[in-house]
């Protein structure tokens, strides 16, 4: 059962959710924010597989090519150009598609591996932890994403998401059965929240929303949710120390007060989930 | 002139700060690429005096009445996006690798329009934004193209200010390329921390100016001593650090910007940090 | 001679388009039998790679050299290794461009510009 954790705004406390609520349910935390990934920052796992992320790339048998150019005309992405003889490659346009090779009449593509990021696996407390990490420069992330996720065990995975509502976040919901919408009580969480609803509704993934930073009133947030009849899964009050807690990459879990709110909050996913 | 704010972590303040600077420097052209979360139009009650469909890129698309149900194009497809011979438009990346193995040529690229993009008039000056469908590809160059659009207005080179989007990923590499100088407004968390040496070495591969200030700078005091320390070692401009105030929650939730608040102290410190920004750029 | 100049327009009293990649049109002059082509740039409706698109129509229209504004590494690399010169001009009308080229006023495009995604 995998559970994403995502938000359409930044900073409304995916990561905060997604590491405290792995640990109260004793579940595998994968952080698929591969771009900016925190996740390990507070589980401090110990991480004992690194594997590199790998993407193919044409390269040009200058005895078979003719220099005819058709690979370059019908690369879509111009990752490759034809000058005078040569055919350029620019790598990170590259989409990895083939085409190139399935136009070449002269046999003169194949392909090559070059990596783009890294998988790191470990085991922080008695969980299971997994991230993913983009180099730097390397525009895109998905095919991080999909190695990431492709391969995760039958248990319950919580899977901690980037920020907004694009490709990124699209790849990381095929793999999710279930989805946790974190936001904030402010006009910028409920306007970024609606684009999340519209998202996972979209996808079909039945879905609930925890309010992080409450501020224990009758909110923007709390409304909309009765209004469009959707769960509110639970809250997390805002206070101070949460806030310097989190500023020192302390497991909040590991504190009494929070450590009740995230029981709640798992205790209410699984009976919303129905599992045992 | 043109300035980018770019956070790499969300929620560092990005938008709120984004939004002072433009005020406090008044005339200037204000553009959007948080194309995900496109927040800035929020603060204001502008006029859509444009608004235009956007093509992002082509997907395939398979003519049921020539297909002929072979499957090539399922077997030839490196994403997955067709099954039962339909299309997946989420999936597929438009790389045409299947209209070439089609025996019936019942498969053509068509264009995709991914968002609308609009631009918005306000007292003094326009917002460029973009309001991307759901699942839209191509970002970057949505965001390329609402610089350029944005630029379409500023016919008297006034001050253009950027609210980029979180990350490292291909929106931001499209917000900062080509750009002046980029603000890069961090918290001091751990996260805040690590997120900023990311977008700090995105930043220095495409050797533009950076510039760095730290919000709500007071939570964590030995934290944002780690960030100057950074910052220095780096050889950056700290341009500023803003204390943490509850009048910003109240400002977004006043959707004004913090600037109409003169009691504030953030608004007090952004407005002090415009003074050092305008030195270097 | 075939000189092609970036532009945000198709007339000779429009200005230069600094932006190679992303720039609307190239006005392409033959100096000897003085006509003009313009074309639109294909690397404004590229996702990616908008200076190699626009360098390759250019390499494709067998122009001789290039006025622009600067060009990314990507550009930079094709159009070097294709032998058109390339040179630097700001944001003045065309033909004026065209004058300053002709008088040897302009300087060569040698170094990296800063990117367009």
């Amino acid at each position: 059962m995998n559970i994403a954790v995502l938000s359409g705004k930044g900073g409304t406390g995916k990561t905060t959710v997604s590491t405290n609520l792995a640990l109260a349910l004793k579940a595998n935390y994968v952080d698929c924010d591969v771009e900016e990934p925190n996740g390990f920052l507070f589980l401090k796992p110990k991480v004992d597989v690194v594997e590199s992320v790998k993407v193919e790339y044409p390269i040009i048998d200058d005895h078979k090519c003719t220099a005819c150019g058709a690979c370059a005309n019908i690369c879509q992405f111009n990752a490759l150009a034809k000058v005078r003889d040569d055919l350029i490659l620019f790598q990170k346009l590259c989409h990895s598609c083939g085409a190139c090779e399935i136009v070449c009449k002269y046999n003169a593509v194949t392909y090559g591996k070059r990596e783009i990021g890294k998988i790191e696996k470990g085991t922080s407390r008695y969980i299971k932890c997994s991230r993913g990490i983009l180099n730097i420069s390397e525009p895109m992330a998905v095919p991080v994403i999909k190695e990431l996720l492709e391969n995760l065990s039958g248990e319950v995975n919580l899977i901690d998401c980037p920020p907004g509502t694009s490709c990124n976040v699209i790849n990381a919901l095929k793999y999710t059965d279930a989805a946790i919408l974190v936001t904030e009580p402010s006009e910028f969480g409920l306007h970024d929240l609606k684009m999340a609803v519209e998202l996972v509704k979209m996808h079909n993934i039945p879905f609930g929303i925890v309010i992080n930073k409450d501020d224990k009133k009758d909110n923007i947030i709390k409304r909309y949710c009765k209004e469009e009849k959707i769960m509110l899964v639970g809250t997390i009050d805002y206070s101070k120390n949460t806030a310097i807690l989190y500023s020192k990459g302390k497991i909040l879990y590991d504190d009494l007060h929070h450590k009740i709110i995230f029981d709640k909050l798992s205790q209410k996913i699984k009976e919303v989930l129905a599992w045992n | 002139m043109e300035l980018v704010v770019i956070s790499g972590k969300g929620g560092t303040g990005k938008t709120t700060i984004a939004t002072a600077l433009a005020e406090i420097a008044k005339d200037v052209i204000r553009i959007d690429c948080d194309v995900d979360a496109p927040n800035l139009y929020l603060f204001y009650k502008g006029k859509d005096i444009e608004k235009k469909g956007f093509i992002g890129g082509k997907k395939a698309s398979i003519n049921e009445s020539m297909c002929k149900k072979c499957g090539k194009c399922e077997t030839v497809c490196k994403f997955q996006a067709i099954t039962d011979f339909k299309v997946n438009l989420f999936e597929c990346e438009g790389c045409g690798a299947c209209t070439l193995v089609c025996p019936n040529n019942a498969i053509e690229l068509k264009d995709q329009n991914i968002a609308n993009t609009f631009i918005t008039e306000l007292d003094k000056g326009i917002i460029s934004r973009a309001e991307m469908k759901i699942g839209g590809d191509g970002s970057g160059k949505l965001v390329n193209y609402l610089r350029k659009n944005g630029r379409k207005f500023n016919c008297d080179d006034k001050l253009t200010i950027v609210d980029g989007s979180p990350g490292i990923g291909c929106s931001v590499i499209s917000s900062i390329s080509g750009s002046d100088a980029v603000l890069i407004v961090t918290e001091p968390t751990k996260s805040g921390l690590e997120d900023l040496i990311r977008v700090v070495n995105l930043c220095e591969h495409f050797e533009i100016f950076i510039m760095v200030c730290i919000n709500k700078y007071d939570i964590n005091e030995e934290m944002t001593r780690k960030i100057e320390s950074f910052v220095s070692k780096k050889g950056l401009e700290l341009v500023g650090k803003i204390p943490y105030d509850d009048t910003v929650m109240k400002s977004i939730n006043e959707l004004k910007p913090i600037t109409f608040y003169k009691e504030s102290i953030a608004e007090k410190a952004i407005e002090d940090m415009w003074h050092t920004i305008k030195k270097f750029i | 001679m075939k000189i092609a100049i970036s532009s945000s327009g198709k007339n000779a009293e429009d200005l230069l388009d600094t932006r190679f990649g992303r720039c609307k049109y190239f006005q392409i002059h033959d100096t000897e039998s003085g006509k003009v082509k313009i074309i639109e740039n294909k690397g404004q409706s590229s996702s990616g790679g908008a200076g190699i698109a626009a360098s390759n129509q250019l390499i494709d229209e067998k122009v001789n050299a290039i006025i622009t504004g600067s060009l990314g590494p990507n550009a930079f690399e094709l159009v070097q290794k294709s032998g058109i010169k390339a040179y630097k001009c700001s944001s003045i009308d065309i033909n004026s461009a065209l004058h300053k080229y002709k008088n040897n006023e302009l300087e060569e495009i040698k170094t990296l510009g800063p990117a367009h995604h």
